[in-house]
């Protein structure tokens, strides 16, 4: 294994065995973007917390309806992930993009505050997906351009902390608020908007508007000057053409990729089942629930820039694979029982699958997409292992009612230790040497 | 957007990031401030319905008490034979409310970090007796003349992103026994077993100790299903039916029907006579959302919220018939129970 490892680290980037020579400097453009998907997080996951309760509780209404419109919201995200990439590495600015998602799911939040319909709070929740749809390729590729390239799944990592922090505080802000004022769904309402507004104030004054392509500045300029634009010393990079860019998509070592993360994105069957399997041990009041939840998010932060730093110096694609040995302890743990321990490993091991995966996939997306495809290929990336999840889950549904909890998740466990191998071998094996691909 | 831009974040650009969020941020302390303050006129103020001080004798409606000021979201009860007359409030305050057979069933929400959702059932004199913990939002409950407690809940995702939320159905005696979540029964559709994963169960309406109509929906269909506690099983009766209310005689079965396809949810009230099986459908201009009771065995109520008044509603009453139009029957009132003391 270690022989193909160090074989596939010397491939032309080589970056990672740099990646202990080189210092280590956050990049401002990547903790603005950090700070903006924080606060679009606080914004987001505030009102996701209490919606169902506003639905139900202020608006009257039940949440059968609900579900109808889950299909088409779910698909047409997928679809428009792909398309925003494509279109910001057509137009070689990623950030006006990504300025139309976060806006996009700005004007959400205003909407929101005058739906009372079913049809109205739908179209509210689809256009808020739209725009989480449009603004994370773009903007996963103004991450990868403002990285030191040594150390691309720790910047990743660096944003994904700030963004999970957002995520966990949103609820607890609106539960804070609704603790004061019971009925106080529109003040969280109108918070959200403020905090979205924030956001997309943050983005569009502090974050740089760089051309794609444009050579990162060194890290001492980027650190002094964080709204700096590169003038582009008279290098253009041009965008691949739709049929080049289904190509890269699909044939070689991103392609492979595709494959490898796909396969793994079929066996992620989503923490929510986790959760719920220890829930079904019956040794945990309804209470903890919610606090589950925060628990795998806390190891996640602990986590998040510890295993990117990892990744860069070992190798991505291996800290991305074998990250996914923790998720299948995390099913073991889950089906093993409700005691302690196995309650808190199975918390623990989601934190570090999640921090081995989450942003060292796009740095791995980022790594191999040629220069003008950096957007659709994290995009790319990300959707796959979108789509790959939302089957794994409903195909999990059925294993669960048919075998029960426990049993469905040691399958997915098994499964999940068969492909491993399988992932590596097609991200890292013999066939995926660079040689091939010059 | 430039590629010129001005070197380091520069002064300009500080200066409104930082004008940018003390307005926002101001502008939504404040609006939180006066939500606060609208939110201590509407709960302890004059009621804005008449109150009378003793529980009505006899026949009564109890109901969730939704006019602003004193009393609101707490239980209430009218008279049944002047239902639009002066109510009593009592000190329990719930989503759902039920009472039958001696017992309340109150579903009720516990603000908190995280908040978290439970069933009380209380006696007649209002005396807790069991506290269930549900495992999501409250959304109907009922009680069988013989005392058994079914509760649906609302269970859903973290985020509206994953946008997964399902029902929980569950029925059990005032002592926390009894036959536990719906969802394990086996499910027969037209003769088949229904084994798919996206099975929910709600709104669970008594005919005896044994028997009930329930709600089954499943890949974006929905079943009324005739069920037996003893069989453990789940039978469907027709499609395109929800929230089952069996009527007093147990003659007719009266439900939401969904109605006009697309974007738009509509659902009128259908009735369905068990002995012809012929369905009525009463067409609402309005449409509604709630599980229907029945006030005797020609009216049904049901709640509708009202426009614009964000947390109030009206309790409305319809004959069971075609044609009928709905009228308000109790203001400022939600999840309506019909108790009869006789018979």
């Amino acid at each position: 294994m270690y022989l193909s490892l160090s074989d596939w680290r010397s491939n032309k980037a080589s970056n990672t065995s740099r990646a202990a020579q080189v210092a280590f400097k956050a990049s401002p453009t990547v903790i603005a973007l950090g700070i903006v998907s924080m606060l679009t997080d606080i914004s987001s996951e505030s009102v996701a917390a209490i919606l169902p309760m506003y639905i139900t509780g202020a608006l009257g209404l039940s949440m059968i309806a609900y579900g109808f419109f889950e299909g088409l919201n779910q698909s047409a995200s997928a679809l428009v992930r792909i398309a925003a990439g494509y279109a910001a590495d057509q137009t070689s600015r990623p950030k006006p993009v990504a300025v139309a998602g976060y806006g996009l799911s700005m004007v959400a939040r205003v909407g929101l505050l005058f739906a009372t319909g079913f049809a109205g709070i739908a179209a509210v929740i689809g256009v808020d997906r739209v725009g989480k749809g449009i603004r994370t390729a773009p903007r996963d590729a103004m991450i990868q351009q403002a990285s030191q390239p040594e150390h691309l799944a720790r910047s990743f990592g660096l944003h994904r902390l700030l963004d999970t922090i957002g995520a966990t505080v949103g609820p607890m802000l609106a539960f804070v608020v609704l603790l004061l004022v019971p009925d106080g769904y529109r003040a969280v309402f109108v918070l959200s908007l403020a905090v979205a507004i924030l956001g997309v104030a943050v983005l569009v004054l502090v974050v740089p508007n760089r051309k794609l392509g444009a050579k990162p500045l060194p890290a001492a300029q980027a650190h002094n000057s964080p709204a700096a634009t590169a003038e582009e010393p008279g290098r253009s990079i041009r965008a691949l053409k739709f049929k080049p860019m289904l190509r890269m998509l699909s044939r070689g070592r991103m392609g492979r990729m595709l494959c490898a993360a796909g396969l793994l994105g079929l066996l992620t069957v989503g923490d929510g089942f986790v959760y719920l399997a220890l829930m079904a041990h019956g040794t945990m009041d309804y209470f903890w629930f919610p606090l589950l939840f925060v628990g795998s998010n806390l190891v996640f932060l602990l986590l998040a820039i510890p295993l990117g730093k990892l990744a860069d110096r070992t190798s991505r694609a291996a800290v991305f694979v074998l990250g996914h040995l923790a998720l299948a302890l995390a099913y073991l743990c889950a089906s093993g029982g409700g005691s302690l321990i196995f309650i808190v490993s199975a918390l623990a091991a989601l934190g570090l699958f999640y921090a081995a995966t989450d942003g060292v996939l796009a740095a791995l997306a980022g790594q191999l997409s040629p220069e003008g495809s950096v957007s659709t290929g994290i995009g790319a990336a990300q959707t796959v292992v979108a789509v790959a999840r939302l089957l794994s889950a409903t195909g999990f549904g059925v294993l669960w009612v048919l075998f029960g909890a426990n049993l469905a998740l040691l399958g997915a466990a098994a499964l999940l230790l068969l492909v491993v191998p399988l992932a590596w071998y097609l991200l890292l094996g013999k066939s995926s040497q660079p040689a091939e691909e010059n | 957007m430039s590629d010129t831009e001005p070197k380091g974040l520069g002064k300009k650009r500080t200066l409104v990031l930082i004008v940018i969020a003390v307005l926002v941020l101001g502008a939504a302390g404040v609006y939180s401030v006066q939500a606060f303050q609208r939110y201590q006129e509407r709960t302890s103020g004059a009621s804005a319905a008449a109150l009378r001080d003793s529980m009505p004798e006899g026949d009564r409606i109890v109901f969730r008490n939704t006019a602003p000021g004193e009393g609101y979201g707490s239980m209430a009860a009218v008279a049944l034979n002047a239902p639009s007359g002066q109510r009593a409030l009592t000190d329990i305050s719930c989503d759902r409310v039920a009472e039958r057979a001696g017992l309340v069933s109150c579903m009720k929400t516990r603000r908190g970090i995280p908040t978290t959702f439970e069933n009380d059932v209380l006696d007649a004199e209002g005396n807790l007796v069991e506290t269930l913990p549900l495992p999501g939002i409250p959304s109907r409950t009922r009680i069988s003349d013989g005392g058994l407690v079914a509760t649906t809940s609302f269970v859903t995702g973290h985020s509206y992103a994953a946008g997964s939320f399902s029902t929980e159905t569950t029925v059990t005696r005032a002592d926390g026994t009894g036959y536990g979540n719906l969802e394990d029964f086996t499910m027969m559709v037209d003769g088949e077993e229904l084994t798919a994963v996206d099975r929910n169960v709600w709104g669970v309406s008594f005919v005896s100790e044994n028997e009930f109509y329930v709600t089954v929906a499943s890949g974006g269909k929905t079943w009324l299903m005739r069920g037996s506690f003893s069989a453990k099983t789940l039978t469907s009766v027709i499609e395109n039916a929800e929230c089952p209310s069996v009527s007093p005689d147990r003659s007719r079965v009266a439900y939401k029907k969904r109605t006009g396809l697309g974007a738009t949810v509509h659902w009128d009230i259908a009735v369905l006579d068990l002995k012809t099986g012929k369905e009525t459908i009463i067409g609402l201009r309005d449409g509604f959302d709630d599980q229907l009771e029945w006030l005797d065995n020609d009216r049904l109520l049901y709640g509708v919220p009202r426009a614009g008044e964000l947390g109030d509603s009206d309790v409305y009453v319809i004959d069971a018939r075609a044609e009928a139009e709905p009228e308000v029957l109790i203001e400022h009132a939600w999840s309506p129970s019909v108790v009869r003391t006789a018979g």
